[in-house]
């Protein structure tokens, strides 16, 4: 047992339910309580889908247990089916529905329906969301997908993305047309959009994309086993990724790399001057790791950062950030805890965190500005615009999303120049956050000694001084002042102090 | 003016025959009353024993994740917990103990259940006695039953309010306790109003830090505020206090008829009922004539959601000039919505329960002007050319008695507003 107040991922069903609501002619019958029906509004709410869900709950009750809940199952699976006339069906149990053990599956074979009824077995009190996700649509190509003439012009399939992604419909356009500039031809996009149809002539395809490992790895292993489509390993968030990528879809359809970076743009915004000030800006990673992966890599590699520290919350992908991490030289936190990553967090002090929307809270909280680079996210980050992560608009999203949380270059020196101006505002923040940047938290002017609880003693003169640092890194100066004289084991802090501390951070 | 309370309608919908229906509910379950219930009870945690799924319905719900450290959390049961049973009640108990040692400001603790742990059996009430028995006096330990097998939505906050009926203590002093989860300034308004009216002895449950005073017996009497409250209203009954049966105060003119109720308990004077009430009933009046405007002549259909449907119809079509075409609710407690089914002129059909593709049908045949539905359903109906209104809305927001009376006519007029204004179509 283990007490969780907000959680990285959900059950393994929401994971299927991702795959279903992705995809066209497909219906899922879960055999589950009334109160998880909550799952529809992530798709309806969350990322504003136009439809329900195609799902069917069977609501059971507890008067219904030990009597008849198979049967109220089997009722429901007629119904779902006269009603939607699906091509396929997937049944399963969520996390109670498996403790009465009515065996959705069987039950679903017994009644001789006239389409493909695939069972799923997804442990709910062992696995999570992606896992669901990746197992679901493992299965649905499993019994769906038939070896088949591969097309005549070359063709690859995109496998991954999900109903509920982040950033998965934007992500496709841009995947898609970066094969297209190689000649290539997408086959299928699975499960977004597809139908069982569909998934079967994935096998029309040379080769698979792999867009996210989270969700599509076991299919795509299964298609090169069981079909011979090779598939690709890098996921192309990134400059450089993108081109690995390029180059490596390349050489898996025997054609010239070709890359158009007309229209690129991260790599001179990132040599400009303007962006000097994000030289070792010391930034945190965190969220599933296929993101976090390539994050650190656009991060480290063509923005200049400092990577200071890294993890997941999907332990899936724990060997390779762990391994990741070791050659970034830093520590790697594998946890799907947010208090453990919090403080994990607060230790760090770093200046920028990229996470999910669970670190955009701590961010705030902190007082450390924040940009999402993962799932879970809410929904703001179901942006009405055009704005992938992948390929090279996608580097170009990137950037501005990464900056946008951080005060711009020239405007820090504008700040410093005029903050004794009488008509500038401390608490005014970023002039391109409008009335929301007031992130500061408002101090006390202290004219006497002051303390914390515990903390040291500012003397009057180093509290003034104090005031003259920018307040959007004043913060972190009190903290880092403090900390160091705690280190020094000094009581009062004097002028002198903060400058030793000033000094002693520096880099 | 403002004294001539309206007749009522000539037939009423307290006969109308209920359509019962079984088949897929689409509705949370009893663990989202949590959502309120913690930021009414400031000093109240909510530990759910339950599986990741109930932990990630909490945070769906709970929508925006606002809060530091929530004042609720999931003990989410793994693998080991369903082997066997007596390791669950030790790893509870630990997980409480972790629980308390770091939050000293809590002073009442409720262990809710779910479905899992109703279906494997897990006793919480005897860990709540145990832990009770242990952490007592700082901190009280409850339980209840939140499970979606057992409850929906609404009736979470029901079976949290009889829990913490069955351990007050006895009295025999005549009081008037007011039944509900409020937000606390509509709380406010509504003690004001009752001392206005020179009732004394008015208590709240639940209150919003742990009341140790706050005792029942045979001279209580109590008023309800939500229809949802059937258990509760029990479980106080048991204790030999007795309901005062009311329409429930939203709007004008259930505020009024439900103050009435309690004056005539209390023989409160006609006279000073009339200068108590004057004044804030013609504002409530003017406030819901504005949103009215929108309203006159449009028609709702409800889907069953938080039992509050009755009472709003009660308030749509009386007070707003709407036309109810279907009300449906997940139970209807006659007993309780009784005197807003007196008042709900005859005309919508009643359903109680639930077949949510049936329901559908029929809100497509029946075109209302407006949808009252659960956020599933909201944005697909709208993309059906629907106006909607999500219900949840509902229970978060103030919206009982007369101040608030403009407010809850207002969140049903803003979706038809925001139709007329918008000019989004396609260029010929
Ligand atoms: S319906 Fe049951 S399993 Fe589902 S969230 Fe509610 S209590 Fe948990
Ligand atoms: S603040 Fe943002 S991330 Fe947090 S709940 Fe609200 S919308 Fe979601």
């Amino acid at each position: 047992m283990k007490l969780s107040v907000w959680t990285y991922e959900g059950p393994p069903h929401v994971g299927a339910l991702r795959v279903a609501t992705a995809m066209t002619g497909l219906h899922y019958v879960l055999h589950a309580p009334q109160g998880d029906t909550y799952a529809d509004l992530l798709f309806t709410m969350i990322e504003r889908r136009n439809h329900r869900p195609p799902v069917t709950y069977t609501t059971f009750q507890a008067r219904d247990l030990g009597s008849d809940t198979a049967n109220l199952f089997k009722t429901a699976c007629q119904a779902a089916y006269d009603r939607y006339q699906p091509q396929a069906m997937i049944v399963g149990a969520s996390c109670t529905a498996e403790l009465i053990q009515d065996d959705p599956g069987g039950m679903a074979e017994t009644m001789g329906l006239p389409i493909p009824v695939i069972a799923l077995d997804l442990p709910s009190y062992q696995r999570r969301e992606n896992f669901g996700a990746d197992e679901t649509f493992f299965q649905i190509v499993r019994t769906l997908t038939k070896p088949m003439e591969r097309s005549e012009n070359v063709t690859a399939n995109l496998i991954g993305p999900t109903a509920l992604g982040f950033r998965h419909r934007d992500d496709i356009a841009e995947v898609t047309a970066l094969l297209g500039h190689l000649g290539i031809d997408v086959n299928v996009v699975a499960p977004y959009g597809a139908s069982p149809a569909d998934v079967a002539r994935l096998g029309a395809a040379h080769f698979n994309v792999l867009m996210y490992p989270e969700t599509g790895e076991s299919a795509c292993r299964w298609l090169e086993r069981e079909l011979g489509q090779p598939y690709t390993r890098v996921v192309p968030i990134g400059v450089g990724a993108t081109r690995d990528f390029v180059r490596e879809v390349a050489d898996l359809a025997g054609v010239a790399p070709k890359l158009d970076e007309g229209r690129l743009r991260l790599p001179w915004y990132s040599a400009s001057v303007d962006s000097t000030y994000l030289t070792g800006k010391r930034v945190f990673i965190f969220g599933d790791g296929t993101h976090v992966a390539t994050a650190a890599r656009i991060a480290r590699d063509e923005m200049g950062f400092e990577v200071v520290g890294m993890g997941c919350y999907n332990r899936e992908q724990a060997r390779m950030i762990r391994a990741l991490a070791r050659d970034y030289g830093v520590p790697a936190l594998i946890s799907d805890d947010h208090l453990e990553v919090e403080e994990k967090i607060e230790e760090l002090s770093p200046e920028l965190i990229l996470g999910t929307q669970m670190e955009r809270h701590i961010g705030k909280r902190l007082g450390i500005p924040c940009a999402v680079i993962s799932a879970p996210v809410h929904v703001q980050d179901f942006p009405a615009r055009y704005s992938p992560q992948m390929g090279i608009e996608g580097a170009n999203v990137i950037f501005d999303t990464w900056v946008h949380p951080l005060v711009m270059g020239l405007e820090e020196h504008l700040l410093h120049m005029f903050r004794d101006d009488f008509e500038f505002n401390d608490g005014a923040g970023a002039s391109h956050h409008g009335g929301h940047g007031a992130a500061a938290p408002a101090e006390p002017r202290v004219e006497a000694e002051t303390s914390g609880t515990d903390g040291p003693i500012w003397c009057a003169d180093a509290e003034r001084e104090l005031q003259k640092v920018p307040f959007f890194v004043r913060g972190k100066a009190r903290r880092n002042t403090e900390s160091f004289a705690a280190t020094q084991g000094l009581h009062r802090i004097e002028v002198d102090t903060l400058y030793e501390a000033k000094a002693h951070y520096a880099r | 003016m403002t004294r001539q309370d309206p007749p009522p309608p000539t037939l009423g919908c307290r006969d109308t025959p209920v359509i019962k229906e079984r088949g897929q509910h689409e509705v949370f379950c009893g663990l989202t009353g949590i959502i309120w219930l913690h930021r009414k009870m400031q000093d109240a945690f909510f530990l759910v024993v339950g599986s990741r799924t109930c932990a990630h319905l909490l945070q769906s719900a709970a929508g925006v994740m606002i809060f530091a450290e929530p004042r609720f959390g999931t003990a989410i049961l793994e693998e080991t917990d369903l082997a066997g049973l007596a390791d669950a009640q030790v790893e509870l108990e630990r997980e409480v103990e972790r629980l308390l040692s770091r939050r000293p400001d809590i002073r009442q603790l409720f262990l809710v259940g779910s479905c899992p742990s109703e279906v494997i059996k897990l006793d919480l009430s005897k860990a709540a006695q145990r832990l009770s028995a242990k952490h007592a006096p700082h901190v009280r330990v409850l339980n209840y039953s939140g499970s979606g097998i057992e409850t929906t939505f609404t009736e979470g906050e029901d079976a949290c309010l009889a829990a913490m009926v069955e351990a007050l203590p006895h009295t025999n002093a005549r009081q008037l306790i007011v039944v509900g989860a409020l937000p606390d300034v509509v709380e406010d308004q509504a003690l004001g109003l009752l001392d206005a009216l020179g009732i004394e002895n008015v208590r709240v449950l639940p209150a919003r830090r742990r009341d140790d005073t706050l005792a029942v017996g045979p001279n209580t009497v109590f008023a309800l505020t939500q229809p949802f409250l059937g258990g509760t209203a029990a479980a106080l009954e048991r204790r030999g206090a007795r309901h005062i049966p009311a329409t429930f105060p939203f709007g004008e003119e259930g505020t009024t008829a439900w103050l009435r109720a309690v004056s005539k308990e209390f023989g409160v004077e006609a006279q000073l009922f009339d200068a108590v009430t004057d004044a804030p009933r013609d504002r409530a009046r003017r406030a819901v004539a504005q949103a009215a405007e929108t309203l006159r002549d449009k028609s709702v259909f409800f889907f069953p959601d938080s039992q509050l449907e009755i009472p709003l119809a009660r308030f749509l079509t009386r007070e707003c000039g709407m036309t109810a075409l279907e009300v449906g609710a997940p139970y209807i407690h006659k007993g309780l919505v009784g005197p807003d089914l007196d008042l709900l002129p005859e005309g919508p059909r009643l359903a109680e329960g639930q077949d949510v593709d049936k329901q559908l049908d029929r809100c497509m045949a029946g075109r209302p002007d407006l949808t009252v539905c659960g956020l599933g359903l909201a944005n697909p109906l709208e993309a059906e050319g629907f106006a909607t209104k999500w219900a949840i809305e509902l229970v978060f927001s103030p919206v009982h008695f007369y101040e608030q009376a403009g407010d809850l006519a207002g969140l049903f007029s803003r979706p038809l507003r925001r139709r007329e204004l918008l000019r989004l179509e396609a260029a010929e």
